[in-house]
């Protein structure tokens, strides 16, 4: 239904990739990416291990630096506008055995807007359980993150992107390894964002859930395949381009 | 000597207070800095660091042929921040891994310090007795001026610690993610680095080139058994390092001329093997005492459920039952039944038994996960 609110033509632009190419070693794993993503969509990325979705949004947010291409957020420069992006990293990507908690590290979304020096205080620390609360976990508040199992671990990333109280979202494989229960509860909280009129983009691995939680997909592979509306794209074609010849099988595992 | 005499000592005696308090000192601002070391997974760093400075000692030995330490300390500054810089260019320009351009650094920086200070050896010069002071450290050439050099670096970087607090914190725990935030992650971690670096070099002296990574890791390694809160943990390795560095003191003047520098390490490694075993959360002991007393519960919890599924099928639950029916239920043996009974979970009488109301509470929320969240 709500697909049908956000006609393309009359929707912002939020993110805007051009010719984005980037290299770890001397063969680009990105190749000329062109990407316009809509305000107020809910995307998914998908795409074959190693097809580069990681580094797509390592180089949007800047964490890469890519050979060529340029970013921009509403129309303006990346760096200008960071306070309007949130990311939620891919869960293995910190230690989990640091020395800290479940709040705390919610906490640490609210240090973007305190910047340099300032401490968290009351405030943030109300914004903090707020958002411990919406995703189910403000009895763990006190727990030693290490002690968390991976699904709550991955609920404390996306407590701690909430804080942000950003208008884009970038979420990397936040259904890795949560069961079907968190699964949903996740989807409804990124669907309550996209209610928000806040343009989530998460990569995804389980294809046949796609056109049940997505409203927008992106092809990718090395290149950019396909992107656009789910109900128009997200077919054999694309999926055949993607994935090549076998992706039925897979599918049918 | 009594510890009522030497600690009267300490505080008349000129050599001995300078020392102690030198070795405190060091050991407080090595352990705050080695917990970022370590949490960093950034232990080979230290040692890569003090292997470094070492040419740097003699380069500067040679140039000024002065033994003054503060130039020395100065020069092995220099060549530790060089070496340390290449490491980090190493890892970001090549495909090296990062213990692999440790390890060559290291290496590269020592072979060549020691080259030199053979050369220095060799010549004829009486200044040079004595500078391989800097390979094990000499604490007892301390004087009060190092001591005040320590203690103000060390309110530096206490200063630092504090400012940058959040800014450290965050960037331990996900450099990527503080990079979105938009802070300069490469200034905080050139920050870090340098302190640490500053710390290392404050040490040549006392531990010496070879153990000075010993007394940046083991405090702070320590430390990490006792506490699952950063501050914590920093403040606890602090404490670890000074306290090495006071009984490493004691135990070398009261046991003639043993060697301080590695009496301090060794210290320190005592303190490192006492948190392992008897931390209560992590050490080995608690763990095997917790896995035992876990199986013991175990069994309890299982007849205390064996016995819930059979008053529930009674109207009222505290309907009595006879023991009998429990002698083929393996977990079941007197003594669990004793326990039950001393926790009020069962009443006893002649051959009976039956469930409280407590006891069937507990019971039928026994494997609800929710109740020990709360802790
Ligand atoms: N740090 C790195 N150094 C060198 N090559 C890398 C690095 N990280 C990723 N690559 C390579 O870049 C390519 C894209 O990796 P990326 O992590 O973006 O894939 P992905 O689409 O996120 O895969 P997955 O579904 O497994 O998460 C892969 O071929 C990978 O081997
Ligand atoms: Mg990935």
């Amino acid at each position: 239904m709500d697909k049908k609110k956000i006609p393309v033509s009359a929707g912002r632009i939020a993110v805007k990739v051009d010719d984005l190419t980037v290299a770890y070693n001397y063969k680009p794993v990105l190749w000329d990416i062109d990407l316009e993503i809509p305000e107020g969509v809910l995307m998914a990325i998908v795409g074959p291990n190693g097809a580069g979705k990681s580094t797509l949004i390592k180089s949007i947010l800047g964490i890469l630096k890519p050979i060529a291409g340029s970013v921009s957020i509403y129309n303006q420069p990346y760096e200008k506008q960071r306070s309007l992006v949130a990311y939620v990293p891919q869960k293995g990507s910190v230690d989990w055995d640091f020395p800290t908690t479940a709040l705390d590290v919610v906490m640490m979304g609210t240090y973007g807007s305190l910047g340099w020096i300032k401490r968290p205080g009351q405030k943030e620390k109300k914004a903090a359980l707020e958002a411990l609360e919406k995703v189910g976990m403000l009895p763990f508040k006190g727990r030693q993150i290490s002690q968390l199992s991976g699904g709550q671990q991955q609920r404390i990333f996306l407590a701690r992107a909430l804080v942000q109280n950003a208008s884009i979202y970038f979420m990397d494989e936040p259904f890795q390894g949560v069961d079907a229960t968190t699964e949903i509860a996740i989807i409804n909280i990124l669907k309550e964002l996209r209610k928000a009129g806040k343009t989530v983009i998460v990569v995804h691995h389980d294809l046949q859930t796609v056109p049940e939680y997505f409203d927008w997909v992106t092809f990718l592979n090395v290149k950019k395949i396909a992107t656009g509306p789910v109900k128009d794209i997200f077919n054999d074609d694309n999926l055949t381009k993607t994935y090549g010849i076998n992706y039925k099988v897979s599918i049918q595992e | 000597m009594d510890v009522t005499e030497y600690i009267k000592l300490v505080f008349t005696d000129y050599t001995l207070r300078t020392i102690t308090l030198g070795t405190a000192i060091l050991g407080a601002v090595c352990g705050m800095l080695g917990s970022f070391a370590v949490l960093r997974k950034q232990s080979l760093l230290g040692d890569a660091i003090s292997h470094a400075a070492l040419p740097g000692i003699t380069i500067a030995f040679l140039i000024t042929g002065a033994k003054d330490s503060n130039i020395l300390l100065l020069g092995a500054l220099l060549s530790g921040l060089v070496g340390t810089f290449w490491i980090r260019g190493i890892i970001s320009k090549t495909h090296l891994k990062s213990d692999t351009a440790l390890g060559l650094i290291l290496s590269l920086f020592f072979g060549f310090g020691m080259l030199l200070l053979t050369f220095i050896q060799k010549q004829p010069n009486a200044n040079q007795a004595g500078l391989d002071k800097y390979l094990f450290g000499q604490a007892a050439t301390l004087v009060e001026s190092d001591v005040w050099l320590m203690a103000i670096v060390t309110s530096i970087c206490l200063f630092v610690l504090l400012l940058f607090w959040k800014e450290f914190k965050i960037l331990l725990f996900d450099a990527d993610y503080t990079k979105t935030l938009g802070f300069n992650t490469k200034f905080i971690d050139i920050l870090i680095t340098t302190f640490i670096v500053l710390a290392i070099v404050l040490g040549l002296q006392t531990v010496g080139v070879v153990l000075m990574s010993a007394m940046l890791l083991a405090p702070a390694a320590a430390a990490r058994q006792w506490t699952n809160r950063l501050g914590t943990m920093v403040i606890i390795a602090a404490l670890f390092g000074a306290f090495s560095g006071v009984f490493g003191t004691a135990i070398s003047a009261s046991q003639n001329n043993l060697s301080t520098g590695p009496v301090i390490v060794i210290v320190a490694g005592f303190f490192v093997l006492i948190s392992f075993i008897f931390s209560p959360s992590r050490g080995l002991l608690f763990k095997q005492i917790r896995f035992i007393k876990n199986r013991r519960d175990l069994q309890l919890h299982k007849t205390l459920s064996f016995m819930y599924h059979i008053a529930e099928t009674h109207e009222d639950i505290t309907h009595p039952h006879t023991i009998k029916i429990l002698n083929n239920f393996q977990g079941y043996t007197k003594g669990t039944l004793q326990k039950l009974a001393d926790k009020h979970y069962v009443t006893l009488s002649d051959g009976n038994w039956s469930l409280t109301e407590e006891g069937f509470k507990t019971a039928s929320n026994l494997y609800n996960q929710q109740n020990d969240n709360n802790e």
